[in-house]
């Protein structure tokens, strides 16, 4: 099922409602697996640190159903991600991979801020982000396969991930460019009072493209309500953060917008912080967040991510700071779920990729004629032309 | 963030470097790293020149040369240094010569364009690195503004220069803002010297004599030729040696038509030729290697002796090179033509990333033997 429409059931309407939900209705298996909507006060480890703003308090509300979820949703996104890898191993997927597993508490943990009148454009690690704007594990692997299923009908690939019903942007090959274009996407929700923001989401390495700062410039000016997302996994593929930037503290970079650090392992962390900004956004203009987090994989499936940093620092984080291990260890403390009932869950989350998986190798490719579709909306009769000019021309549809 | 070189017992140079923790629950990796280079480990030696070379080890080969040979020139780019060159064309330099003159830089075209372009000003020579060509949008405004056009604003005072290089055009699965092909649009561009290499030798004498040129080269490879092997003459060993900009080279000599190609579609229609020959068509096939200055005499000087025209790139075909090309011979050669020229492009579209779509948006070898032959009157007449 979309895991969007779960974790907006389980996340942003949760704080203000008491009721449950029924444990099925959530396709959760499991008996005596709590599922309760009731809330669960939690302290966020990580301090938050502000730059011209208080940050928001470390105490979060959550629920049962909530964690459940992050772990389940989680879950799902690093198997798609791992059985990507092996995707491309196997030639099934060419071109260029970027891997998000490491890094899925912060499309997670943002989901549960947000909901559909909101936006989010990123860069090219976008699987899992599609995923969270209600894209399914299907169309993401039947894209990277270049299949007719794909969600951009395989025509464009890793990098190109669009739902514009589900409010995602993409997906966008060219690092910092979408930076301009979410404040853009802010600009039209102000333009036509839509009482939402966008969270235009970078890197480290994007964090010191100048159209970055000139975007900022401009949504402060005007006021838009943009989130500029900085997921700083501390490497652009194979520079360290402290090589590429003076201030490596991303939060402090816009200067006069204010910013705030974030846990980004911590999807309750995130939520806090992008629940936080959201209000402020839709009141005063721009914030930035910055999502201190972590990728296993190196930039791309071409890179091994061993040459700029050791193995000891990827399995320390993973041992320390795992997203997912961190929601497991709360549910089994909180006794919302025990270890049988997670591994329930798991194999049934590995069972959903599979299966999609499965469809996905299935889906035949793009018919020819995609070849010349959606050059342009409104063509007048234009032509086109193949690689023959005299044998192949198509008035454009 | 402290990041200090410290020897080895065994001479090889490791960089220390210290993630410093942001206090008391901070979040981001605290504890020290060793970043290893990579000579420690063995893998990264400068190429040296042989009887056969890849077009990468040939690259990189001309870049050792020029840094040893003149010191005002240096190399910048994305991951160029530490990481060995995305691509590993720069592979071994940072070791050689250091970080004064391989460049590590932020993923910030316009800015490190810029950069490199202000220095070229004063008198250094930049080999500005583009990850992909398809990154020098970023950046156009300095490599056509900033760069082309200064001597003659400057009214001859302030010459650039500058190499501005890395892969153009299509490779595979890269998708649609990866792939597009540049010759078109920078060609056109006065001030501009517009070089694109086939096999090794040429991208090494090209790209010599790219960085020894005065004036600023944009300079663009081919992503699936790096790994490919190709014989060196004796002479293209030579740590002078150098091709000359603006002339094109003759790669096959025929007799019915012209084919005028450059970069990966050399080595197809090659193979088209030998697959035409025994067919009965003869045909002549001319490599660019240098999109501006075109080799005009040499395209004039063939089509009259064979007096038919195909033009063959990869590039999207309104206004493309082939354009210009079959212009030229309008210009200069109307009347020795026996038929219409033919322009063989790609499709007039965005680079799609299924790879049966992909597939057709790039010209095949059953393409060029098809147009080659209408042209020569045989096969199917034309629409």
């Amino acid at each position: 099922m979309a895991v969007r429409q779960a974790l907006r059931r389980a996340g942003g309407r949760l704080l203000a409602t008491q009721g449950a939900m029924a444990p099925a209705a959530l396709g959760v298996a499991g008996r005596g697996l709590s599922t309760s909507a009731e809330p669960i006060t939690l302290e966020i480890p990580v301090p938050f640190k502000g730059h011209n703003v208080e940050p928001p308090s470390r105490t979060v509300e959550t629920s049962a159903q909530e964690l459940t979820e992050f772990f389940r949703t989680m879950f799902v996104m690093r198997r798609m991600e791992i059985a990507a890898d092996s995707l491309y191993k196997s030639k099934f997927i060419r071109g260029f991979c970027h891997l998000y597993d490491g890094q899925e508490a912060v499309c997670v943990g943002m989901e549960a801020a947000l909901n559909d009148k909101d936006c989010i454009i990123t860069a090219y690690r976008d699987h899992c982000t599609h995923l969270g704007r209600g894209g399914t594990v299907l169309e993401v692997f039947a894209e990277l396969m270049g299949r007719k299923d794909g969600c951009s009908l395989g025509k464009g690939g890793s990098m190109h991930m669009y739902n514009k019903k589900g409010g995602f942007y993409g997906g966008n090959g060219i690092v910092g460019a979408q930076t301009p274009l979410g404040a853009g996407l802010a600009f039209a929700q102000k333009y036509l009072k839509v009482e939402g923001v966008t969270l235009a989401m970078y890197g480290d390495g994007a964090a010191n493209q100048g159209q970055l700062f000139e975007a900022m410039n401009i949504s402060a000016l005007w006021d838009l309500p943009v989130l500029y997302v900085c997921e700083n996994n501390h490497y652009g593929m194979g520079t360290a953060e402290w090589r590429s930037a003076k201030s490596p503290e991303y939060y402090k970079r816009g200067d006069y917008v204010p910013g705030l650090k974030v846990d980004g392992m911590d999807c309750l962390a995130v939520k806090q912080a992008v629940k936080f900004a959201k209000e402020y956004a839709l009141k005063n203009g721009p914030m930035v967040l910055e999502m201190d987090t972590y990728r296993y994989h190196g930039h791309s499936m071409s890179d091994p991510g061993s040459t700029y940093r050791t193995r000891d620092e990827i399995s320390g984080v993973r041992q320390e700071r795992d997203p997912i291990e961190r929601i497991r260890k709360l549910l089994l403390s909180h006794e919302i779920a025990t270890v049988a009932e997670l591994k329930t869950i798991e194999k049934e989350a590995k069972k959903e990729v599979e299966d999609a998986l499965a469809k996905a190798k299935e889906s035949p490719s793009p018919d020819s004629e995609e070849l010349f579709s959606h050059i342009y909306r409104k063509s007048y009769g234009a032509q086109a032309y193949g690689a023959d000019r005299k044998e192949v021309v198509v008035t454009l549809p | 963030m402290l990041g200090v070189f410290r020897h080895q017992a065994n001479g090889a140079r490791l960089i220390v470097s210290k993630f410093l923790g942001q206090g008391k629950g901070g979040c981001s990796v605290r504890r020290p790293f060793v970043h290893a280079s990579p000579l420690s480990r063995g893998m990264a030696d400068v190429a040296v020149v042989a009887d056969k070379m890849n077009v990468r080890d040939a690259l990189n080969s001309a870049l050792d040369e020029e840094l040893t040979r003149d010191p005002l020139v240096y190399v910048m780019g994305e991951e160029v240094g530490q990481y060995q060159g995305a691509y590993k064309i720069t592979k071994g330099l940072l070791e050689k010569y250091g970080i004064e003159r391989v460049r590590d830089t932020p993923i910030t075209e316009m800015g490190f364009t810029g950069i490199g372009v202000g220095s070229a000003f004063y008198g250094l020579k930049p080999v500005v690195e583009f990850m992909s060509i398809n990154f020098a949008m970023q950046a156009i405004d300095h490599v056509i503004n900033s760069a082309a056009k200064m001597l003659y604003m400057s009214g001859g005072k302030i010459s650039v220069p500058i190499v501005f290089r890395g892969p153009n055009g299509a490779a595979a699965g890269v998708g649609a803002q990866h792939s597009q092909c540049f010759a078109a649009w920078y060609g056109s561009c006065p001030g501009l010297k517009v070089l694109m290499p086939y096999d090794a030798e040429e991208a090494r004498g090209l790209l010599k004599a790219a960085i020894r040129d005065p004036d600023p080269c944009i300079f663009l490879e081919n992503e699936l030729l790096y790994g490919v092997e190709y014989p060196m003459s004796a002479a293209s060993k030579d740590k002078d040696f150098t091709l000359p900009i603006g002339q094109a080279k003759i790669m096959r000599e025929g007799k019915d038509v012209t084919i005028v190609t450059f970069s990966r579609q050399v080595e197809i229609a090659l193979k088209a030729a030998d697959i035409l020959a025994k067919d009965g068509i003869s045909a002549e096939i001319i490599n660019l290697r240098s999109i501006r200055p075109l080799d005009r005499p040499c395209i004039n000087n063939s089509v009259r002796k064979t007096s038919r025209l195909v033009t063959l790139e990869e590039g999207w075909p309104q206004h493309g090179v082939g354009c210009e090309i079959i212009a030229t011979i309008c210009d200069e050669s109307f009347f020795y033509l026996d038929a219409p020229p033919e322009r063989i492009c790609g499709a007039d579209v965005p680079m799609p990333y299924a790879v049966n779509l992909e597939a057709l948006a790039v010209p095949t070898m059953d393409d060029i033997i098809r147009i080659v032959k209408r042209c020569c009157h045989r096969g199917r007449a034309a629409a």
